[in-house]
């Protein structure tokens, strides 16, 4: 059951993923994305991951895409002005991309088997056991991610700005 | 002991990782749009922040999840500053095909 749920996850993420980059319309690309990152979200909760899957579906869904949608509206990119490639081009993409995954998967079978874990915690990816190993361990990290959202902001409203006097 | 430990090898979630990054690389190397660039460089980073999750809770350890939300952070952050520099770049040049965006190059 559980195999089942995680092949048809893992299938539809990929043909979303593919989809994604394989679509000549930019609106359908963001969508199709959006659905790669519902796919992803699921294996979040099959991993037990219930706190990452609630902010990864805010954050990715809720903002990034919702941010990526707006800009493609605002610039009214449509499927007549998206540049192509040319067919060479894509099929060294292809014939890169094929041999990188080729690389990684050998390289990644080459090595000694990973051990099952005897004994796994199902209470890891609970939001009580990462808030507190966040505000103990992880403190510094955290405030420093606040400084770097800060910058980001600051950044990117002085970049959208029409002029700078 | 979760369910997901005991059937599926953890070696199933490395091969999609790896498989979503390829994808992930297909697509900066295939798609001229900016904007959809950048999307794929999320989708790598959601493939890389996939496997950091699988481990954490095959071996048990908070910290992998914790890092999945660093890397969260560095990736709104991302959108949010390469997002402004396309509508920059945008208003400036009227396109986004990064064909045409190679001023820099002497």
């Amino acid at each position: 059951m559980t195999l089942a749920v995680f092949l048809t996850l893992a299938i539809a993420s990929i043909v979303f993923a593919l989809l994604m980059v394989l679509t000549k319309n930019p609106v359908h690309s963001v969508i199709f994305l959006l659905l790669t990152f519902f796919a992803v979200a699921g294996q979040y909760v099959l991993l037990n991951a219930q706190f990452l899957a609630v902010v990864h579906i805010i954050v990715y869904a809720g903002a990034v895409m919702v941010l990526f949608l707006f800009v493609l509206m605002l610039l009214n990119l449509n499927t007549e002005a998206e540049p192509r490639q040319t067919a060479r081009w894509k099929l060294a993409a292809a014939l890169v991309s094929g041999m990188l995954m080729l690389t990684l998967v050998g390289t990644l079978r080459a090595g000694a088997a990973l051990p099952i874990p005897e004994n796994t915690d199902p209470h890891v990816g609970l939001v009580q056991n990462l808030g507190k190993v966040l505000f103990t361990d992880f403190v510094v990290p955290f405030e420093m991610a606040g400084i770097l959202f800060l910058a980001a902001m600051v950044g990117a409203v002085l970049l959208a700005k029409r002029e700078i006097r | 002991m979760l369910d997901v430990v005991k059937t599926v090898p953890i070696e199933y979630y490395l091969w999609l990782s790896c498989a979503l990054f390829c994808i992930g690389v297909f697509g900066v190397l295939v798609r001229r749009n900016a904007l959809v660039v950048l999307m794929c460089v999320e989708l790598m980073l959601n493939a890389v922040n996939l496997l950091l999750a699988a481990f954490s809770t095959y071996l048990s350890d908070a910290q992998g999840q914790i890092l999945v939300f660093f890397i969260m952070v560095v990736a709104a952050a991302e959108a949010a500053v390469g997002l402004g520099i396309l509508v920059m770049i945008f208003r400036n040049t009227h396109t986004t095909d990064i064909y045409w965006l190679d001023k820099l190059r002497g």
